[in-house]
């Protein structure tokens, strides 16, 4: 045939969007970007684990690399290519200051393994960043060396446990909102507790007496999210922290929602026990395919002899790094080592350029305008959308499907659609309280002007399903390099490895 | 055919002697969307009512499937594993789950009947 059947091209392209095939399907044996010599004649002392047949490699020239992973990254989608509504993931642009810092001379090129001596600065800069983010909390330690938001869960409740354990307590229930993001309940799992599971109430908030009837003296501690997953704020935190409190157990703060609270509330005022921050979220350290996570976790008094190794503490020879419990400087109760090394170092710099690049009144107004960005969203769409729950939100705002009843279309339909108009979709089917639910996080980074937009395609999309246009909704998204895909198809028979094609087979068929 | 019973968490229960076959609603299925993974208990497992028996995950969101009664696991539907898209297409027949020996027969008496049920779920919208 001389054109694709869809596109309508000769190649297959569309434009300037380049049909791509695998790099497996487009090498050819012999074919190399460099010439290496012919090896010469040695002895094989490898004792018969010699490879006996060719590895099937791709025979690539350097021009084929480069433009096959070129073309890829022109189908992906990024916070630098335009808005990320994803909920509760606070995907804010990265500004490249960080970038520039995290490449300087001096940080670019350390090793972990230097002498100590030689370093100073870089502890220094640790120490500097874990004194922002102990003031931002109002808590007084703080374990830098957790890899992410789910590995600083995992810090956060194996100090809990410590701390049981030193009192003598064995614990074994850990109370979890149903709203909560998954690893919540996984974590706890995964450290030995049962998840007891706290309905949510009417206004979406964690149910108070639901939550105390729960209370016991085996329960270990609770954990919440705030504000929580439907953007609200846990109004009755202080209750919840005295009560828990009150029953021995300690309390848990998930942090992926700092960036609705960063300079106006202290966690530590809550009554915060342990909070893992995502630097790569509220402090503009790159994710979501971007780059490593890093999740440092507050601890409060009660819970800082338990933090993990390694850890900097000020010697009278300038910093020092202790990485051994039976070190002179350790409190000799941590409960382990997390991470090999000692935490995430590129996001560390990347964090605390952002920091001290807005100041606390930059970053104070950041939080603002993510929950001003937000609430603009809430009040454009609301009569056409409809809102999960009444009053003003937080950081994101949270739409059930209420407004696609009868019209045949669904969240993840109106979603796809989304990708039509340009749009990462938002987050949906999450939380699981609110039924077909689509959750909006715009961030401080969008401009009026980008946010009007946006809600003019979010209006446009839900008035053509009220008019009926559920079938062209089921073949979103149309103009992307692929079509819908069948997601179902994918999880129950997945292919998840390319073979060469057998020439014998084919000759069969 | 025994009675069958069904319980606010979207299960249904139907009991053949002291032998309760389980599996979760049609209403439950249509809620998940296409089921892509199951994961059973084994035989010989002691569960309890009200806590996580099994799991169930769609192309939307894993859910537990919680034990109505408390007994012990005789047999579990292992065709499910092969073929998750059972629960989507038979879920009160060929998409049971788990068959259990009750440990107290009492238990089903708080559990809603067909009629009971029906009316739950149109409730619930």
């Amino acid at each position: 045939m001389e054109r694709d059947r869809t596109t309508g091209t000769f190649t297959g392209n569309r434009g300037l969007q380049i049909e791509e095939k695998l790099l497996f399907e487009q090498g050819e044996a012999g074919r190399t970007g460099v010439d290496i010599p012919e090896p010469p004649k040695l002895k094989d002392r490898l004792g018969g684990t010699r490879r006996r047949a060719p590895i099937g490699l791709p025979g690539l020239s350097e021009p084929q690399v480069v433009r096959h992973f070129t073309r890829l990254s022109q189908k992906n989608y990024a916070i630098d290519l335009g808005l990320y509504p994803l909920g509760s993931c606070t995907m804010k642009h990265n500004p490249r200051l960080n970038e520039k810092m995290a490449r300087a001379e001096g940080l670019g090129d350390l090793h972990p393994m230097q002498p100590e001596s030689t370093v100073q600065g870089a502890l220094e800069l640790i120490d500097t960043l874990a004194h922002w983010l102990k003031v931002l909390t109002g808590m007084p330690a703080v374990a830098m060396s957790p890899a992410a938001g789910a590995h600083g869960e995992l810090c956060g409740v194996m100090a809990i446990r410590a701390a049981l354990e030193d009192r003598g307590e064995k614990r074994t229930r850990i109370l979890v909102p149903e709203s909560a993001h998954g690893t919540n309940p996984a974590t706890a799992a995964a450290c030995g507790y049962a998840v007891d599971p706290i309905p949510a109430n009417k206004r979406g908030r964690v149910d108070l007496e639901a939550f105390k009837a729960k209370l016991g003296d085996d329960v270990a501690g609770i954990m919440i999210t705030n504000p929580n997953t439907c953007g609200l704020f846990e109004n009755e935190i202080l209750e919840i922290s005295e009560a828990i409190h009150a029953a021995g157990g300690f309390f848990y703060a998930d942090g992926a929602n700092f960036n609705a609270i960063v300079g106006r509330v202290r966690p530590g005022d809550l009554g915060v026990d342990c909070m893992h921050i995502n630097l790569h979220k509220t402090f503009s350290t790159p994710h979501g395919g971007g780059g490593p996570g890093s999740g440092p976790v507050v601890l409060s008094e009660a819970l800082a002899p338990f933090a993990p190794l390694p850890y900097v503490v000020h010697g009278k020879d300038g910093f020092r790094l202790i990485e051994h419990d039976h070190d002179p400087a350790a409190t000799g109760k941590a409960f382990g080592r997390l991470k090999g090394f000692h935490g995430q170092m590129g996001m560390f710099i990347r964090a605390l350029a952002y920091m001290m690049s807005h100041g606390a009144d930059g970053l104070r107004q950041a939080s603002g305008d993510a929950v001003l960005n937000a609430n603009y969203l809430m009040a454009s769409l609301r009569d056409e959308l409809t809102p999960a729950f009444e009053g003003p939100c937080m950081h994101e705002v949270l739409f059930d499907d209420r407004f696609l009843k009868d019209t045949g279309v669904t969240t993840l339909d109106f979603a796809k659609a989304m990708i039509d108009e340009g749009f990462h979709p938002m987050t949906m089917y999450f939380p699981l309280v609110v039924h077909g639910a689509l959750l909006m996080e715009p961030t401080e980074t969008e401009s009026k002007d980008g946010l009007d937009q946006f809600i003019g395609a979010v209006k446009a999309l839900a008035r053509r399903a009220k008019a009926g246009e559920a079938a062209a909704f089921r073949e979103a998204p149309k103009l992307t390099p692929r079509r819908r895909l069948d997601e179902t198809g994918a999880a129950r028979k997945p292919v998840l490895r390319w073979r060469p094609p057998d020439p014998q087979g084919q000759a069969a068929e | 055919m025994g009675t069958v019973k069904f319980t606010d968490e979207h299960e249904w229960i139907r009991l053949e002697g002291d032998i309760a076959t389980v599996g979760i609603t049609d209403y439950a299925q249509n809620q998940l969307g296409d089921v892509v993974y199951v994961e059973l208990p084994k035989p010989g497992q002691k569960v309890e009512k009200g806590t996580q028996a099994a799991v169930v995950e769609s192309v939307k969101a894993a859910s537990e499937v919680f034990a109505p009664v408390t007994g012990e696991v005789v047999e579990a539907n292992q065709a499910l594993v092969d073929e998750p898209a059972t629960v989507n297409a038979d879920p009160m027949g060929r998409g049971w789950f788990m068959k259990l020996r009750l440990a107290d027969k009492s238990q089903l008496d708080g559990l809603m009947d067909e009629a009971g049920y029906k009316k739950f779920v149109e409730g619930l919208h």
